[in-house]
């Protein structure tokens, strides 16, 4: 019957200005980060319009940029370490949810998902408070541990969504004939959750390298890299910040577009918004 | 089908790092509010109620806290205009180019936050792009002050930063909107307008709900843009937190602080649940 | 529509109504609320409204559920206030879209003669899409057989079924034996049967309906003295309540269904014997894209 119903559901007029509407709304998003690559080439440094002579200068005194190094080095570690933590946690915490009962379950769910949601001060400041009277040094590690627990969330989430298209059968099929839970876990469960792990560890990733708001309360001797360009910004703006901007955007931007892709092939749509939507703020299911 | 020796694995270890790593912390800062700090600059560890009694008679904090919030309501209202009608085009009128345009909404959203409010302030400066670009085809003879280190410049910037996080959960309440609903709809004589407003609109409040909470109570919680962009009338509650755990060295009354935002934002996001369930129909 | 065209027209303004495969209630609103949204739509009067909402729920027995939300209604239920909510508009045209589909089928049939009865009492024209041939012929005053979206027949059920168009029409609806033949000289020749016919030269294809095929020496035999008579092996017989379906194999290779009563015992080899008169031409159906 759709030959007779289906059809288009707008008139012209209305549609033109939603259309106007959205093409806004992506200047608005875009042009800023236009602006800042733009400027990241201009010789006469931030400001000024129009941009004059092109100059690749403030790339090259970048790439000099001894300290900037030390950061990204740190960033780069303290996000793998994160990704270790928050997967071996956040993979089980989503087995756990899907499947077993205790009390406390619904808080659980709550505790686990509420960094997502909730200010970064919170998070690291209460962080600060546990490594204050443990007597814990700040460093690198604590930094570590705070991403860490931030962002097991986004690993529960991921994996839990996956969990739910999961061919319940086939694990059952695999004990039937003879594998153990174990086995089963990593003959079964984790291969069919190949890419909800590696599109969440992805997200971890760059999560972690442009993370702040926690890292500011937990930081110790080093700095990790959005903490050192944060540094030189409260200093006074250098144009070579752009040009590292510039490079974090394409970094970030490769890796956004590939974690969507693997999305999409995972469950043949990317809706994020629905789990932002359901996890952060609904009780237990 | 499950053994329990197979949920007590996988349930422990994540319960045990969750109460060590997040129900502990918030339990000390919840102390931590209760005890003081001597002139010497240690923490006493004597309970008393002195952070909270400061806290509600200063008016300073009131001022903050409620300038905070009047901040984060304008985020929130400018994120659901720009975002609704963006989110709406997406779920209806994109067609083809749904997939493309989706990415572009994500890919804000996921890149560095300190990027794009470094670009706004690059932008808003008084020898800024913004302001010479108005000079320079003579709209303006001189640079607008209040475009930069003002409550104005951290609204716009929090704004660019949270429409993308409105426009996910809209999005995604849009597209739960079973179309056989929207043709019932013209098939009974609605006219597209009449449809969005009798139908989509009530069907998607869910979304907005959540869209809204979240630009709203991280707005409310950001001390980045403030000391960025804020200048001294941008100041929100958060950066007095940051400087009572900084130079000002109070951390107990910091820590009351921090558990009143907590206890703010935890209301809050219950009360968005409660609003989302009531307006949920399937 | 009389000489309007509606496809050129946005849906609302057609003034046509339907009822939805899934029903498409408002989860948002009540019943009540469902069946007066086309009226509210055209800005009728509140005390219309309420009337007409009032007679229509009545009239598809829902009242008592005026206030109730769709999701606490039953399937059959959520049926009658989709149907309410279409007829309450008072339509030129009423299309019904596979809407009995999602019940189970003592509903159906309950569904299928109280529609009927809706329909006599209503007196608008309802255009019902199935895919359920038997639902078709015990509604319809006419059908229309699609095929690959283009008409294949529209006639009644009765002409449909003794009087099939096509091929496919011969084979959508009941069993049918599709006999290819060559006509010469006024001759029907197919596999071993022969009979007289006026056809002109060509070749031609025939649909013989297996209750019109008997056994010779049942009781059920054909009267007429130009019956075709063949012989044949039976292989296999199928159970079907009141009757049997038989498989025959006859003389190169034709096969031929045959429906008797049931009860009657079936040797291995058999004679059949039907009609000429019951061997209906019809045009080929080619595959279409």
């Amino acid at each position: 019957m759709e030959f007779l119903v289906s059809g288009s559901t707008g008139n012209i007029p209305r549609s033109r200005w939603l259309l106007i509407h959205a093409a806004a709304v992506f200047s608005f998003l875009y042009l800023p980060i236009a602006v800042l690559i733009l400027y990241s080439f201009n010789g006469q440094g931030v400001g000024g319009f129009p941009p004059h002579h092109l100059t690749l200068d403030w790339y090259r005194i970048l790439f000099a940029d001894g300290p900037i190094w030390d950061s990204l080095l740190n960033s780069l570690q303290v996000a793998f370490a994160a990704m270790a933590i928050s997967l071996t946690f956040g993979i089980p915490a989503a087995l756990a949810l899907d499947r077993a009962q205790f009390p406390g379950k619904a808080l659980f769910r709550r505790l686990v998902l509420l960094p997502l949601i909730l200010p970064g001060i919170i998070t690291g400041l209460s962080l600060l408070m546990l490594f204050n009277v443990m007597g814990a040094k700040l460093s690198l590690m604590t930094i570590v541990l705070g991403h860490g627990t931030a962002l097991i969330s986004v690993a529960t989430t991921e994996v839990f969504a996956g969990l739910q298209k999961l061919d319940r059968a086939q694990e059952e099929a695999s004990l039937d004939l003879g594998a153990n839970y174990w086995q089963t876990f990593w003959r079964i469960t984790v291969p069919n959750l190949k890419l909800p792990i590696i599109g969440a560890a992805l997200l971890i990733f760059t999560l972690s390298m442009d993370e702040i708001a926690v890292s500011f309360f937990l930081i110790g001797r080093d700095n990790t890299l959005p903490l050192e360009i944060w540094g030189r910004l409260r200093r006074g703006i250098t144009p070579e910040i752009n040009a590292v901007s510039t490079i974090i955007f394409v970094f970030s931007l490769v890796t956004i577009v590939v974690w969507y892709r693997l999305r999409v092939r995972a469950e043949g749509s990317a809706d994020i918004g629905t789990e932002l939507a359901e996890g952060a703020a609904r009780a237990d299911r | 089908m499950f053994s329990r020796a197979y949920k007590t694995v996988v349930t422990v270890p994540p319960l045990v790092w969750v109460t060590v790593f997040l129900l502990v912390p918030y339990f000390l800062m919840f102390c931590y509010s209760f005890w003081s700090v001597s002139p010497a600059q240690a923490i006493v560890h004597s309970w008393n109620f002195d952070n909270y009694k400061e806290l509600l008679q200063k008016t300073v904090y009131w001022q903050t806290l409620l300038r905070s919030m009047w901040i984060a309501a304008r985020v929130m209202v400018f994120s659901l205009l720009l975002g609704y009608p963006l989110a709406y085009f997406l779920s209806f009128y994109a067609g083809k180019r749904k997939d493309l345009l989706y990415q572009m909404v994500i890919i804000p959203l996921w890149v560095s936050y300190l990027v794009r409010a470094y670009a706004w302030k690059t932008i808003l400066g008084s020898d800024g792009v913004l302001n010479t670009l108005l000079q320079y085809v003579h709209l303006t003879s001189h640079p607008l002050d209040f475009l930069l280190y003002s409550p104005f410049a951290v609204v716009l910037t929090l704004t660019h930063i949270y429409t993308p996080f409105t426009i996910l959960p809209i999005y995604a309440a849009l597209e739960h909107i079973p179309r056989s609903l929207v043709e019932a709809s013209h098939d009974l004589g609605a006219t597209p307008t009449q449809t969005f407003w009798k139908v989509i609109f009530p069907l998607s409040i869910p979304g907005v709900v959540a869209g809204a909470t979240f630009a709203f109570v991280l707005s409310l919680g950001d001390f980045l843009a403030p000391l960025l962009l804020g200048g001294p009338s941008g100041i929100m509650i958060s950066n007095i937190v940051v400087s009572l755990f900084g130079a000002a060295y109070n951390w107990p009354l910091g820590a009351a602080i921090s558990l009143g935002m907590l206890v703010i934002v935890v209301s809050l996001l219950f009360l968005s649940e409660r609003l989302e369930k009531k307006w949920s129909f399937s | 529509m009389g000489t309007e065209r509606l496809d050129h027209q946005p849906p609302y303004r057609r003034r046509v109504n339907t009822v939805f495969q899934s029903y498409a209630l408002f989860p948002h609103l009540t019943v009540e609320q469902n069946v007066a949204y086309g009226l509210r739509v055209a800005k009728r009067p509140a005390a219309e409204i309420a009337q007409r909402v009032a007679e229509a729920l009545d009239k598809v027995k829902m009242t008592a559920y005026a206030k109730t939300k769709p999701s606490k209604i039953s399937g059959g239920q959520q049926q009658r206030v989709a149907l309410a909510r279409a007829l309450v508009n008072r339509p030129r045209l009423l299309l019904l879209d596979e809407p009995l589909s999602a019940l189970d089928a003592n509903l159906r049939r309950q569904m299928q003669v109280e529609l009927k009865s809706l329909q006599r009492e209503v007196g608008i024209a309802f255009v019902f899409v199935t895919h359920d041939q038997e639902e078709a012929m015990v509604m319809s005053d006419r059908i229309a057989l699609l095929r690959s979206g283009e008409l294949e027949q529209v006639a009644t059920p009765r002409e449909i079924y003794s009087r099939p168009a096509t091929a496919y029409v011969a084979q959508f609806i009941g069993h049918t034996n599709l006999l290819k033949g060559d006509v010469r000289g006024g001759v029907v020749r197919c596999a071993s049967l022969t009979w007289a016919t006026s056809l002109p030269d060509g070749q031609a294809l025939f649909s013989l309906r297996p209750e019109h095929v008997g056994l010779v020496g049942s009781g059920a035999g054909v009267s007429g003295g130009d019956a075709v008579r063949v012989r044949g092996r039976v292989l296999h017989q199928a159970f079907h309540g009141a009757t049997e379906l038989i498989r025959v194999e006859c003389a190169e290779g034709l096969v031929l269904v045959v429906r008797t009563a049931s009860g009657a015992g079936v040797q291995n080899e058999v004679e059949l014997e039907f009609s000429p008169a019951d061997a209906v031409l019809v045009r080929e159906s080619p595959e279409r894209k």
